[in-house]
């Protein structure tokens, strides 16, 4: 895409939030900032909240799951009711203090546990994507911006030939050919390889509007590397929009496992994860809604607290939104 | 202009090229036998190695795509011998599964999709344009909070979820709309739209936000510029203002966005398609994955490939009508 609008071109030196600056003494950090700006607004508060439980639950999951007595793939006859089909005994899908969130039907395995073990799985998909992206993406981005030249012009081609791949079809596809390989770690593989093009842009543009700044400059004159410059000088410019951008990655990463898990193409059972969870309860949403309400429940808390976060950090530490499409 | 649309379709022509190739690399290369695929359960080694050089798959790699390039362009002659079949332009192959050519089956199934596309698409720009602008108009009021937070919300319930609500909600609890059954346009636009409704409704809530938030963003820069406070103070009506001169400035960002999702839809809504029921070109490639029917899975990711392209080249060329500083 050679013909990039003026509208969203590079965009220049950061300015804090007019919003925030009335209220915040002259001369404060960006961290300053973002603190003041998350203790003004509750619904980022409260994601903050879920985003950290969230993250608690997939760390202890074995130790938490143990807690509810269960393990994720215990099998438990007692807790469904064979006459009816395999429907879970009791009301609400079974919920007891026996399990906590009721039963799979048919085989009365743990929701609770299964659920926080879902966790564990999404969550570390969708970290580990989102390094990959975060990591490939800042390199490029820089490398592109700061070199410009050749390096740019390959740099650029490959990011706009990325961009136009199908890239959930790629990825349903991609997932289905290969067979006996580590899933969760092709999964990570497959969903990285696509992403790193949004954010290498951003970094791009932040980093053409830095390198020549007078203290780049001056840097240069005082005979640093390029390898220096990049790292001590242009790096830290870059970081607050990739963490903004890193924020807003995870929860397209969680939601992109999930949609391949449903389709069935994801994680394989009897490993849990929510998406596959989701998409073996869809028959059951009119015999038994709790199964199919909490995955779902699940999902939908992990995917809206990320996104509500980020778009928060989005308006702290790159106020200008410099989302180039 | 001229000299910058023939370079632009330059590259989209290399840009599928390397999509082509990328694509049949990993589904000719990689486990999935097509031939066992096409040869059948009961199977001897003999009419395997016979149904492999029929389909051509002992030819060395390089000689496969260059065939198939070739078929794209002039059509081809597919198997050898009494089994000769000839693949007219444009020749994606045939499908392993029904012997019958990928292009027919995408042009039958490309209405589903694009009618799909569509109509989401009209209901999420309405959708979230509406939120976006009334937002930016009560910029940090509890109207502005609750549709940003409502927005985000919807967007981030997955869309299989949301279907199945829909259908649970809609059709089986308050029966007001029948189950979705694809009707072509033509045979009459309301039953056409109606069974249409409810994957339009479900797909529109998981894009609208983006265009909420963004036009939200573009629209309380736009108001705030003097050209604005001339608007007002020549006596312009506000709802001129607002359309005219507020929301047009913001559209360019708007448009490269609907570019993308518009031209990543066209080619079919995996998982809407399929918990709808609608025979569409992503539930034909979510059957051939599962059967390993290659040329189809090629023709639908080349396809899709194909529409974000060009979405991209018109968005870019709409620019300019958008935009007048826009000069190519």
């Amino acid at each position: 895409m050679t013909a990039t609008p003026p509208l969203t071109a590079p965009r220049g030196p950061k300015s804090p939030p007019p919003a925030a600056a009335a209220a915040v003494p002259p001369g404060s950090s960006p961290w300053q900032l973002a603190r003041r700006e998350l203790a003004r607004r509750p619904a980022v508060k409260v994601s903050l909240g879920v985003v950290v439980l969230f993250v608690l639950m997939a760390l202890t999951a074995p130790w938490l799951a143990a807690l509810g007595g269960w393990a994720p793939d215990e099998f438990d006859k007692s807790a469904v009711d064979p006459y009816l089909g395999g429907l879970p005994i009791g009301p609400l899908g079974g919920i007891s203090s026996e399990h906590w969130l009721g039963v799979e039907p048919g085989t009365g395995r743990d929701l609770f546990a299964r659920v926080v073990h879902g966790a564990q799985v999404s969550l570390l998909i969708a970290f580990t994507a989102t390094a990959i992206v975060v990591l490939v993406g800042t390199a490029a981005g820089i490398a592109a911006g700061y070199f410009g030249g050749k390096v740019d012009s390959a740099l650029s081609r490959l990011m706009d030939l990325t961009m136009s791949f199908p890239s959930l079809i790629f990825m349903i596809a991609m997932m289905s050919v290969a067979r006996d390989v580590n899933r969760i770690v092709l999964m990570t593989a497959v969903i990285g390889l696509f992403g790193w093009p949004g954010i290498a842009r951003v970094v791009r543009g932040q980093t053409l509007s830095l390198k020549h700044r007078e203290y780049v400059d001056a840097a240069r004159l005082a005979g640093s590397g390029p390898w220096r410059i990049l790292t001590r000088d242009v790096l830290p410019g870059v970081l607050g929009p990739v963490i903004a951008y890193t924020t807003l990655l995870i929860p397209g990463m969680i939601s992109t496992e999930a949609a391949l898990s449903y389709l069935g193409v994801g994680v394989r059972p009897p490993t849990a994860s929510w998406g596959q969870m989701i998409a073996e309860s869809v028959t059951f949403y009119e015999t038994d809604p709790t199964y199919f309400l909490i995955p779902s429940a699940f999902l939908f808390l992990a995917v809206l607290a990320f996104t509500l976060l980020g778009d928060a950090l989005r308006d702290i530490l790159d106020p200008r939104g410099a989302r180039s499409a | 202009m001229i000299t910058y649309l023939l370079r632009r379709l330059a590259g989209v022509l290399g840009v599928l090229l390397a999509i082509a190739a990328v694509t049949f690399v990993i589904f000719y290369v990689l486990p999935a036998d097509p031939a066992a695929a096409a040869c059948g359960k009961t199977c001897s080694p003999e009419r395997l190695e016979a149904v492999r050089h029929h389909l051509g798959l002992d030819l060395p790699l390089w000689r496969q795509f260059a065939d198939f390039l070739t078929g794209i362009f002039t059509g081809r002659t597919l198997g050898t011998g009494q089994y000769a079949l000839q693949c007219d332009f444009p020749c994606l192959g045939y499908s392993y599964e029904n012997s019958l050519p990928v292009w027919d089956l995408l042009l039958d199934r490309l209405p589903v999709s694009a009618s799909l596309a569509v109509g989401a698409a009209a209901l999420w720009l309405v959708l979230g344009l509406g939120a976006g602008v009334v937002a930016a108009l009560r910029k940090n009021t509890l109207t502005d909070r609750t549709l940003m937070v409502g927005a985000v919300a919807a967007a981030s319930l997955p869309v299989y979820f949301t279907s199945v609500m829909l259908i649970y909600g809609v059709i089986r609890i308050a029966g007001i709309l029948p189950y979705p059954e694809y009707h072509d346009f033509t045979a009459g636009p309301v039953t056409w739209a109606i069974n249409l409704l409810l994957p339009w409704i479900a797909l529109a809530l998981l894009y609208a936000a983006m265009y909420a938030r963004q036009s939200r963003g573009s629209m309380i820069e736009a108001m705030a510029e003097p050209y604005i406070r001339t608007a007002r103070a020549k006596g312009m009506p506000e709802r001129t203002v607002v359309v005219k001169h507020g929301l047009r400035s913001g559209m360019t960002p708007i448009l490269t966005l609907f570019g993308m999702d518009l031209g990543g839809l066209l080619a079919g809504a995996v998982i809407t398609e399929s918990i709808f029921g609608l025979p569409g070109v992503g539930r034909l490639f979510y059957g051939a994955l599962s059967t390993a029917d290659q040329p189809v899975v090629l023709g639908v990711t080349l396809m899709a490939a194909f529409f974000i392209v060009v979405a991209n080249l018109v968005v870019d060329l709409l620019y300019a009508v958008v935009d007048p500083r826009v000069r190519y």
